[in-house]
Protein backbone atom coordinates (compact mmCIF):
# COMPACT_ATOMS: atom_id res chain seq x y z
CA UNK A 1 0.00 0.00 0.00
CA UNK A 2 2.03 2.97 -1.17
CA UNK A 3 0.87 6.54 -1.06
CA UNK A 4 2.61 9.90 -1.13
CA UNK A 5 2.87 11.35 2.34
CA UNK A 6 3.14 14.93 1.20
CA UNK A 7 3.92 17.13 4.14
CA UNK A 8 3.88 14.34 6.72
CA UNK A 9 6.97 12.54 5.53
CA UNK A 10 9.71 15.04 6.20
CA UNK A 11 10.64 13.83 9.68
CA UNK A 12 10.58 10.56 11.53
CA UNK A 13 8.93 12.36 14.44
CA UNK A 14 5.82 13.23 12.43
CA UNK A 15 2.69 11.08 12.26
CA UNK A 16 0.38 11.28 9.25
CA UNK A 17 -3.35 11.82 9.85
CA UNK A 18 -3.97 8.11 9.31
CA UNK A 19 -1.41 7.15 11.94
CA UNK A 20 1.60 6.25 9.81
CA UNK A 21 5.21 7.31 10.13
CA UNK A 22 6.26 7.67 6.50
CA UNK A 23 9.99 7.93 7.10
CA UNK A 24 9.97 4.41 8.56
CA UNK A 25 8.02 3.14 5.57
CA UNK A 26 10.50 4.75 3.20
CA UNK A 27 13.33 3.10 5.14
CA UNK A 28 11.61 -0.24 4.57
CA UNK A 29 11.65 0.48 0.81
CA UNK A 30 15.45 0.45 0.93
CA UNK A 31 15.22 -3.10 2.24
CA UNK A 32 12.59 -4.10 -0.32
CA UNK A 33 14.83 -3.08 -3.19
CA UNK A 34 17.86 -5.07 -2.09
CA UNK A 35 18.90 -8.63 -2.88
CA UNK A 36 16.78 -11.36 -1.28
CA UNK A 37 17.74 -12.80 2.11
CA UNK A 38 16.14 -16.08 3.17
CA UNK A 39 16.24 -17.84 6.55
CA UNK A 40 14.69 -21.16 7.61
CA UNK A 41 14.56 -23.13 10.83
CA UNK A 42 15.04 -26.85 10.28
CA UNK A 43 14.66 -29.49 12.93
CA UNK A 44 18.37 -29.46 13.84
CA UNK A 45 19.37 -25.84 13.12
CA UNK A 46 19.10 -22.67 11.02
CA UNK A 47 20.08 -21.97 7.41
CA UNK A 48 20.51 -18.41 6.06
CA UNK A 49 20.97 -17.66 2.36
CA UNK A 50 21.58 -14.37 0.49
CA UNK A 51 21.18 -13.39 -3.15
CA UNK A 52 24.20 -11.10 -3.36
CA UNK A 53 23.73 -8.93 -6.45
CA UNK A 54 27.14 -8.18 -7.96
CA UNK A 55 27.52 -4.52 -8.86
CA UNK A 56 30.71 -4.86 -10.85
CA UNK A 57 32.68 -7.65 -12.56
CA UNK A 58 35.82 -6.28 -10.95
CA UNK A 59 34.74 -7.39 -7.47
CA UNK A 60 36.51 -10.33 -5.88
CA UNK A 61 34.17 -13.28 -5.35
CA UNK A 62 33.54 -13.70 -1.66
CA UNK A 63 33.95 -10.02 -0.85
CA UNK A 64 31.21 -7.75 0.47
CA UNK A 65 29.85 -10.43 2.75
CA UNK A 66 26.18 -10.06 3.61
CA UNK A 67 26.12 -12.73 6.34
CA UNK A 68 28.02 -12.03 9.56
CA UNK A 69 28.67 -14.03 12.71
CA UNK A 70 27.42 -12.24 15.78
CA UNK A 71 28.63 -14.74 18.35
CA UNK A 72 29.84 -18.34 18.37
CA UNK A 73 26.25 -19.54 18.30
CA UNK A 74 24.53 -16.98 16.05
CA UNK A 75 24.70 -15.11 12.75
CA UNK A 76 22.89 -12.40 10.82
CA UNK A 77 21.97 -12.00 7.15
CA UNK A 78 21.63 -8.32 6.18
CA UNK A 79 19.44 -6.68 3.53
CA UNK A 80 19.23 -3.03 2.51
CA UNK A 81 21.89 -0.35 2.89
CA UNK A 82 25.19 -2.16 3.51
CA UNK A 83 26.71 0.43 5.81
CA UNK A 84 23.59 0.58 7.98
CA UNK A 85 23.63 -3.20 8.18
CA UNK A 86 27.25 -3.19 9.30
CA UNK A 87 26.30 -0.94 12.20
CA UNK A 88 23.50 -3.27 13.30
CA UNK A 89 25.89 -6.23 13.23
CA UNK A 90 28.47 -4.28 15.26
CA UNK A 91 25.85 -3.46 17.88
CA UNK A 92 24.69 -7.07 18.05
CA UNK A 93 28.28 -8.28 18.55
CA UNK A 94 28.75 -5.74 21.30
CA UNK A 95 25.51 -6.74 23.08
CA UNK A 96 26.43 -10.42 22.89
CA UNK A 97 29.89 -9.76 24.30
CA UNK A 98 28.65 -7.57 27.15
CA UNK A 99 25.97 -10.06 28.12
CA UNK A 100 28.49 -12.88 28.39
CA UNK A 101 30.93 -10.72 30.38
CA UNK A 102 28.24 -9.85 32.91
CA UNK A 103 26.20 -13.02 33.20
CA UNK A 104 28.82 -15.65 32.42
CA UNK A 105 26.77 -17.48 29.78
CA UNK A 106 26.20 -16.97 26.01
CA UNK A 107 23.35 -14.55 25.29
CA UNK A 108 20.04 -16.32 24.65
CA UNK A 109 18.94 -15.72 21.04
CA UNK A 110 15.62 -14.25 22.16
CA UNK A 111 17.42 -11.70 24.31
CA UNK A 112 19.81 -10.84 21.46
CA UNK A 113 16.90 -10.30 19.08
CA UNK A 114 15.17 -8.07 21.66
CA UNK A 115 18.28 -5.96 22.09
CA UNK A 116 18.88 -5.55 18.34
CA UNK A 117 15.23 -4.65 17.84
CA UNK A 118 15.37 -2.08 20.67
CA UNK A 119 18.44 -0.49 19.10
CA UNK A 120 16.86 -0.31 15.64
CA UNK A 121 13.67 1.11 17.17
CA UNK A 122 15.65 3.67 19.12
CA UNK A 123 16.76 5.24 15.88
CA UNK A 124 13.14 5.87 14.88
CA UNK A 125 12.37 8.03 17.92
CA UNK A 126 14.49 11.14 17.45
CA UNK A 127 14.41 13.79 14.73
CA UNK A 128 18.21 14.03 14.76
CA UNK A 129 18.64 10.33 13.92
CA UNK A 130 17.46 8.54 10.82
CA UNK A 131 15.99 5.03 10.77
CA UNK A 132 18.23 2.18 9.66
CA UNK A 133 17.80 1.42 5.96
CA UNK A 134 18.37 -2.27 6.54
CA UNK A 135 16.61 -5.32 7.95
CA UNK A 136 18.26 -8.43 9.32
CA UNK A 137 17.47 -12.11 9.65
CA UNK A 138 19.05 -13.39 12.84
CA UNK A 139 19.54 -17.11 13.36
CA UNK A 140 21.08 -18.86 16.32
CA UNK A 141 21.26 -22.06 18.38
CA UNK A 142 21.15 -21.76 22.18
CA UNK A 143 20.11 -23.96 25.10
CA UNK A 144 16.46 -23.66 24.02
CA UNK A 145 17.23 -25.00 20.55
CA UNK A 146 17.54 -23.31 17.13
CA UNK A 147 15.67 -20.02 16.70
CA UNK A 148 15.10 -17.60 13.83
CA UNK A 149 14.18 -13.92 14.21
CA UNK A 150 13.69 -11.08 11.77
CA UNK A 151 14.21 -7.41 12.65
CA UNK A 152 12.73 -4.73 10.37
CA UNK A 153 13.72 -1.04 10.10
CA UNK A 154 10.71 -0.10 12.21
CA UNK A 155 12.18 -2.06 15.11
CA UNK A 156 9.64 -4.89 15.16
CA UNK A 157 11.04 -8.31 15.71
CA UNK A 158 9.22 -11.60 15.40
CA UNK A 159 10.25 -15.20 15.67
CA UNK A 160 9.80 -17.28 12.52
CA UNK A 161 10.03 -20.78 11.06
CA UNK A 162 10.89 -19.23 7.73
CA UNK A 163 11.49 -15.62 6.72
CA UNK A 164 12.49 -13.64 3.64
CA UNK A 165 13.28 -9.98 2.94
CA UNK A 166 14.35 -8.08 -0.17
CA UNK A 167 13.29 -8.08 -3.80
CA UNK A 168 12.10 -11.66 -4.11
CA UNK A 169 10.54 -12.02 -0.70
CA UNK A 170 6.97 -12.71 -1.84
CA UNK A 171 7.99 -15.53 -4.15
CA UNK A 172 10.47 -16.82 -1.57
CA UNK A 173 7.85 -16.92 1.19
CA UNK A 174 5.51 -18.90 -1.09
CA UNK A 175 8.27 -21.43 -1.70
CA UNK A 176 9.19 -21.65 1.99
CA UNK A 177 5.58 -22.37 2.93
CA UNK A 178 5.66 -25.44 0.69
CA UNK A 179 8.54 -26.96 2.65
CA UNK A 180 8.06 -29.36 5.56
CA UNK A 181 10.59 -27.65 7.81
CA UNK A 182 10.02 -29.67 10.96
CA UNK A 183 11.09 -32.85 9.18
CA UNK A 184 14.04 -31.38 7.33
CA UNK A 185 17.67 -31.46 8.42
CA UNK A 186 19.96 -28.50 7.73
CA UNK A 187 21.79 -30.49 5.09
CA UNK A 188 18.55 -30.75 3.12
CA UNK A 189 17.65 -27.18 4.08
CA UNK A 190 20.79 -25.81 2.41
CA UNK A 191 19.74 -27.37 -0.88
CA UNK A 192 16.22 -25.98 -0.57
CA UNK A 193 17.39 -22.45 0.25
CA UNK A 194 19.72 -22.48 -2.77
CA UNK A 195 16.82 -23.57 -4.99
CA UNK A 196 14.62 -20.81 -3.63
CA UNK A 197 17.21 -18.09 -4.17
CA UNK A 198 18.04 -19.21 -7.68
CA UNK A 199 14.30 -19.42 -8.29
CA UNK A 200 13.43 -15.88 -7.22
CA UNK A 201 16.38 -14.26 -8.94
CA UNK A 202 15.14 -12.24 -11.89
CA UNK A 203 17.58 -12.74 -14.79
CA UNK A 204 15.99 -10.04 -16.88
CA UNK A 205 15.90 -7.20 -14.39
CA UNK A 206 18.97 -7.86 -12.24
CA UNK A 207 22.64 -8.35 -12.80
CA UNK A 208 24.38 -11.58 -11.95
CA UNK A 209 24.47 -12.67 -8.36
CA UNK A 210 26.57 -14.69 -5.96
CA UNK A 211 24.98 -17.13 -3.54
CA UNK A 212 26.15 -16.75 0.07
CA UNK A 213 24.99 -19.25 2.69
CA UNK A 214 25.62 -20.01 6.33
CA UNK A 215 24.24 -22.35 8.96
CA UNK A 216 24.13 -23.13 12.71
CA UNK A 217 23.20 -26.72 13.38
CA UNK A 218 24.12 -29.92 15.18
CA UNK A 219 26.42 -30.81 12.29
CA UNK A 220 28.36 -27.57 12.69
CA UNK A 221 28.60 -28.24 16.42
CA UNK A 222 26.13 -25.45 17.12
CA UNK A 223 28.63 -22.88 15.81
CA UNK A 224 27.66 -20.33 13.18
CA UNK A 225 29.78 -20.86 10.06
CA UNK A 226 29.77 -20.63 6.27
CA UNK A 227 28.20 -23.68 4.65
CA UNK A 228 31.12 -26.02 3.75
CA UNK A 229 32.40 -25.59 0.19
CA UNK A 230 31.43 -29.08 -0.97
CA UNK A 231 27.84 -28.77 0.24
CA UNK A 232 27.57 -25.27 -1.22
CA UNK A 233 28.60 -26.52 -4.66
CA UNK A 234 26.15 -29.40 -4.38
CA UNK A 235 23.40 -26.92 -3.50
CA UNK A 236 24.24 -24.62 -6.42
CA UNK A 237 24.23 -27.54 -8.83
CA UNK A 238 20.87 -28.77 -7.55
CA UNK A 239 19.43 -25.27 -7.82
CA UNK A 240 20.59 -24.81 -11.38
CA UNK A 241 19.21 -28.23 -12.31
CA UNK A 242 15.85 -27.35 -10.76
CA UNK A 243 15.75 -24.12 -12.79
CA UNK A 244 16.41 -25.94 -16.04
CA UNK A 245 13.65 -28.37 -15.24
CA UNK A 246 11.28 -25.49 -14.78
CA UNK A 247 12.41 -23.85 -18.02
CA UNK A 248 12.07 -27.14 -19.89
CA UNK A 249 8.35 -27.21 -18.94
CA UNK B 1 36.77 -6.98 82.33
CA UNK B 2 33.78 -4.61 82.00
CA UNK B 3 35.55 -2.51 79.38
CA UNK B 4 36.27 -5.66 77.33
CA UNK B 5 32.61 -6.64 77.36
CA UNK B 6 31.36 -3.29 75.98
CA UNK B 7 34.14 -3.16 73.36
CA UNK B 8 32.93 -6.53 72.05
CA UNK B 9 29.32 -5.42 71.67
CA UNK B 10 30.25 -2.49 69.43
CA UNK B 11 32.73 -4.37 67.24
CA UNK B 12 31.69 -5.18 63.64
CA UNK B 13 29.52 -8.26 63.43
CA UNK B 14 31.27 -11.15 61.80
CA UNK B 15 29.86 -14.56 61.19
CA UNK B 16 32.51 -17.01 62.38
CA UNK B 17 30.46 -19.60 60.59
CA UNK B 18 30.40 -22.96 59.05
CA UNK B 19 28.67 -23.05 55.65
CA UNK B 20 28.26 -26.01 53.28
CA UNK B 21 26.69 -26.67 49.88
CA UNK B 22 26.44 -30.15 48.34
CA UNK B 23 24.91 -31.48 45.13
CA UNK B 24 22.99 -34.73 45.17
CA UNK B 25 21.14 -36.77 42.59
CA UNK B 26 18.38 -34.30 41.67
CA UNK B 27 19.30 -31.05 43.43
CA UNK B 28 21.37 -29.32 46.08
CA UNK B 29 21.42 -28.99 49.86
CA UNK B 30 22.76 -25.87 51.58
CA UNK B 31 23.63 -26.01 55.28
CA UNK B 32 24.89 -23.55 57.90
CA UNK B 33 25.31 -22.96 61.63
CA UNK B 34 23.58 -19.99 63.29
CA UNK B 35 26.18 -18.09 65.31
CA UNK B 36 26.89 -14.40 64.63
CA UNK B 37 29.72 -13.15 66.85
CA UNK B 38 31.18 -9.75 67.61
CA UNK B 39 34.54 -10.65 69.10
CA UNK B 40 33.75 -12.98 72.01
CA UNK B 41 30.10 -11.93 72.32
CA UNK B 42 27.51 -13.93 70.43
CA UNK B 43 25.34 -11.20 68.92
CA UNK B 44 22.81 -13.64 67.44
CA UNK B 45 22.71 -17.33 68.38
CA UNK B 46 19.91 -18.20 65.96
CA UNK B 47 20.76 -16.30 62.79
CA UNK B 48 19.74 -17.47 59.33
CA UNK B 49 22.80 -17.50 57.11
CA UNK B 50 21.01 -19.10 54.16
CA UNK B 51 19.45 -16.30 52.15
CA UNK B 52 17.05 -16.42 49.24
CA UNK B 53 17.96 -14.72 45.94
CA UNK B 54 15.20 -16.13 43.71
CA UNK B 55 12.63 -18.93 43.89
CA UNK B 56 15.27 -21.41 42.80
CA UNK B 57 18.61 -19.91 43.99
CA UNK B 58 19.82 -19.49 47.59
CA UNK B 59 23.18 -18.47 49.06
CA UNK B 60 25.16 -19.25 52.23
CA UNK B 61 26.86 -16.17 53.66
CA UNK B 62 30.11 -16.04 55.67
CA UNK B 63 32.58 -13.36 56.79
CA UNK B 64 31.35 -9.87 57.51
CA UNK B 65 27.58 -9.95 58.10
CA UNK B 66 27.06 -6.46 56.69
CA UNK B 67 29.11 -7.11 53.55
CA UNK B 68 27.42 -10.40 52.76
CA UNK B 69 23.96 -8.89 53.33
CA UNK B 70 24.59 -5.96 51.03
CA UNK B 71 26.00 -8.21 48.31
CA UNK B 72 22.99 -10.50 48.51
CA UNK B 73 20.60 -7.50 48.37
CA UNK B 74 22.25 -6.17 45.22
CA UNK B 75 22.33 -9.57 43.51
CA UNK B 76 18.68 -10.20 44.40
CA UNK B 77 17.79 -6.90 42.76
CA UNK B 78 19.83 -7.59 39.60
CA UNK B 79 18.43 -11.11 39.33
CA UNK B 80 14.89 -9.82 39.65
CA UNK B 81 15.42 -7.46 36.74
CA UNK B 82 17.16 -10.17 34.72
CA UNK B 83 14.22 -12.55 35.29
CA UNK B 84 11.75 -9.92 34.07
CA UNK B 85 13.87 -9.22 30.98
CA UNK B 86 14.37 -12.88 30.10
CA UNK B 87 10.80 -13.94 30.91
CA UNK B 88 11.97 -17.08 32.73
CA UNK B 89 13.77 -17.96 35.98
CA UNK B 90 17.46 -17.07 36.14
CA UNK B 91 19.99 -19.89 36.09
CA UNK B 92 22.25 -20.67 39.05
CA UNK B 93 25.25 -19.82 36.88
CA UNK B 94 24.00 -16.30 36.24
CA UNK B 95 23.33 -15.73 39.96
CA UNK B 96 26.83 -16.95 40.82
CA UNK B 97 28.42 -14.73 38.19
CA UNK B 98 26.62 -11.65 39.50
CA UNK B 99 27.89 -12.41 43.03
CA UNK B 100 31.37 -12.92 41.61
CA UNK B 101 31.39 -9.58 39.77
CA UNK B 102 30.50 -7.70 42.96
CA UNK B 103 33.01 -9.64 45.07
CA UNK B 104 35.83 -9.23 42.59
CA UNK B 105 35.33 -5.61 41.63
CA UNK B 106 35.00 -4.52 45.28
CA UNK B 107 37.61 -6.84 46.73
CA UNK B 108 39.38 -4.06 48.57
CA UNK B 109 36.29 -3.13 50.54
CA UNK B 110 34.50 -6.44 51.06
CA UNK B 111 35.25 -9.38 53.29
CA UNK B 112 32.75 -12.09 52.45
CA UNK B 113 32.83 -15.71 51.31
CA UNK B 114 29.67 -16.94 49.62
CA UNK B 115 28.35 -20.31 48.47
CA UNK B 116 25.66 -20.10 45.74
CA UNK B 117 23.37 -23.09 45.30
CA UNK B 118 20.20 -23.77 43.35
CA UNK B 119 18.36 -25.68 40.68
CA UNK B 120 17.46 -24.70 37.11
CA UNK B 121 15.91 -26.65 34.24
CA UNK B 122 19.03 -26.55 32.02
CA UNK B 123 21.79 -27.74 34.36
CA UNK B 124 19.86 -29.22 37.32
CA UNK B 125 21.34 -28.74 40.81
CA UNK B 126 24.57 -26.71 40.92
CA UNK B 127 26.89 -25.34 43.63
CA UNK B 128 29.30 -22.43 43.09
CA UNK B 129 31.92 -21.37 45.64
CA UNK B 130 32.93 -17.69 45.67
CA UNK B 131 35.62 -17.15 48.31
CA UNK B 132 37.20 -13.87 49.48
CA UNK B 133 38.96 -12.52 46.37
CA UNK B 134 36.04 -13.07 43.99
CA UNK B 135 37.09 -16.34 42.31
CA UNK B 136 34.20 -18.37 41.00
CA UNK B 137 34.44 -22.16 41.03
CA UNK B 138 31.72 -24.65 40.19
CA UNK B 139 32.05 -27.61 42.55
CA UNK B 140 30.15 -30.82 43.39
CA UNK B 141 30.32 -29.62 47.01
CA UNK B 142 31.69 -26.49 48.72
CA UNK B 143 32.57 -25.56 52.29
CA UNK B 144 33.33 -22.16 53.78
CA UNK B 145 33.67 -20.09 56.93
CA UNK B 146 36.01 -20.50 59.87
CA UNK B 147 34.53 -23.89 60.79
CA UNK B 148 35.26 -25.34 57.36
CA UNK B 149 38.96 -25.81 58.26
CA UNK B 150 37.90 -28.80 60.34
CA UNK B 151 35.89 -30.36 57.51
CA UNK B 152 38.36 -30.76 54.67
CA UNK B 153 39.55 -34.16 55.82
CA UNK B 154 36.01 -35.20 56.75
CA UNK B 155 34.68 -34.51 53.24
CA UNK B 156 37.62 -36.23 51.60
CA UNK B 157 36.48 -39.37 53.36
CA UNK B 158 32.71 -38.99 53.52
CA UNK B 159 31.79 -37.33 50.19
CA UNK B 160 30.54 -39.41 47.27
CA UNK B 161 28.98 -38.57 43.92
CA UNK B 162 25.25 -39.16 43.29
CA UNK B 163 23.93 -39.40 46.88
CA UNK B 164 20.22 -39.52 47.58
CA UNK B 165 18.49 -36.52 49.16
CA UNK B 166 18.41 -38.09 52.63
CA UNK B 167 22.05 -39.22 52.47
CA UNK B 168 23.12 -35.72 51.48
CA UNK B 169 21.02 -34.06 54.21
CA UNK B 170 22.49 -36.33 56.88
CA UNK B 171 25.99 -35.61 55.58
CA UNK B 172 25.45 -31.86 55.78
CA UNK B 173 23.98 -31.95 59.30
CA UNK B 174 26.78 -34.22 60.53
CA UNK B 175 29.43 -31.98 59.00
CA UNK B 176 28.07 -28.73 60.44
CA UNK B 177 27.71 -30.32 63.87
CA UNK B 178 31.33 -31.58 63.75
CA UNK B 179 32.53 -28.09 62.88
CA UNK B 180 30.42 -26.54 65.65
CA UNK B 181 32.06 -28.91 68.13
CA UNK B 182 35.58 -27.71 67.24
CA UNK B 183 35.13 -24.10 66.05
CA UNK B 184 34.36 -21.54 68.75
CA UNK B 185 33.01 -19.12 66.18
CA UNK B 186 30.37 -21.60 64.99
CA UNK B 187 27.42 -22.76 67.05
CA UNK B 188 23.71 -22.62 67.75
CA UNK B 189 21.41 -24.60 65.48
CA UNK B 190 21.87 -26.23 62.07
CA UNK B 191 19.72 -24.92 59.23
CA UNK B 192 19.44 -26.66 55.87
CA UNK B 193 17.74 -25.68 52.61
CA UNK B 194 17.02 -28.33 49.95
CA UNK B 195 16.43 -27.13 46.37
CA UNK B 196 15.30 -29.37 43.51
CA UNK B 197 12.84 -29.51 40.62
CA UNK B 198 9.92 -29.73 43.03
CA UNK B 199 10.83 -26.59 44.97
CA UNK B 200 12.50 -25.54 48.19
CA UNK B 201 12.37 -27.14 51.67
CA UNK B 202 13.79 -25.60 54.84
CA UNK B 203 14.85 -27.76 57.78
CA UNK B 204 15.89 -26.92 61.33
CA UNK B 205 17.95 -28.99 63.74
CA UNK B 206 18.06 -27.53 67.27
CA UNK B 207 21.47 -27.54 68.98
CA UNK B 208 20.45 -29.97 71.68
CA UNK B 209 19.29 -32.53 69.11
CA UNK B 210 22.61 -32.71 67.31
CA UNK B 211 24.80 -35.78 67.90
CA UNK B 212 27.40 -35.44 70.66
CA UNK B 213 31.01 -35.97 69.65
CA UNK B 214 33.90 -37.08 71.90
CA UNK B 215 34.15 -35.29 75.24
CA UNK B 216 31.14 -33.10 74.56
CA UNK B 217 28.81 -32.58 77.50
CA UNK B 218 25.07 -33.17 77.34
CA UNK B 219 22.90 -30.07 77.02
CA UNK B 220 21.40 -28.96 80.31
CA UNK B 221 17.69 -28.24 80.41
CA UNK B 222 16.53 -25.18 82.30
CA UNK B 223 15.94 -25.55 86.03
CA UNK B 224 12.20 -25.03 85.58
CA UNK B 225 11.99 -28.08 83.30
CA UNK B 226 13.81 -30.23 85.82
CA UNK B 227 11.54 -29.13 88.65
CA UNK B 228 8.37 -29.63 86.60
CA UNK B 229 9.46 -33.04 85.38
CA UNK B 230 10.00 -34.56 88.85
CA UNK B 231 6.74 -33.52 90.53
CA UNK B 232 3.73 -31.27 89.86
CA UNK B 233 4.31 -29.15 93.01
CA UNK B 234 7.81 -27.70 93.37
CA UNK B 235 7.70 -27.48 97.16
CA UNK B 236 6.05 -30.80 97.93
CA UNK B 237 7.85 -33.64 99.64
Amino acid sequence: MSSIGTGYDLSVTTFSPDGRVFQIEYAAKAVDNSGTVVGIKCKDGIVIGVEKLIASKMMLPGSNRRIHSVHRHSGMGVAGLAADGRQIVARAKSEAHNYESTYGEPIPIKELADRVASYVHLCTLYWWLRPFGSGVILGGYDRDGPQLYMVEPSGVSYRYFGAAIGKGRQAAKTEIEKLKLSEMTCRQGVIEVAKIIYGVHDEAKDKTFELEMSWVCDESNRQHQKVPEALLEEAKAAAKAALEEMDAD
Amino acid sequence: MDRDATADVNAPHSMGTTIIGVTYNGGVILGADSRTSTGLYVANRASDKITQLTDNVYICRSGSAADSQIVSDYVRYFLHQHTIQLGQPATVKVAANLVRLLSYNNKNMLQTGIIVGGWDKYEGGKIYGIPLGGTILEQPFAIGGSGSSYLYGFFDQAWKEGMTKDEAEQLVVKAVSLAIARDGASGGVVRTVTINSEGVTRNFYPGDQLPLWHEEVEAHNSLLDILNASSPEPMST
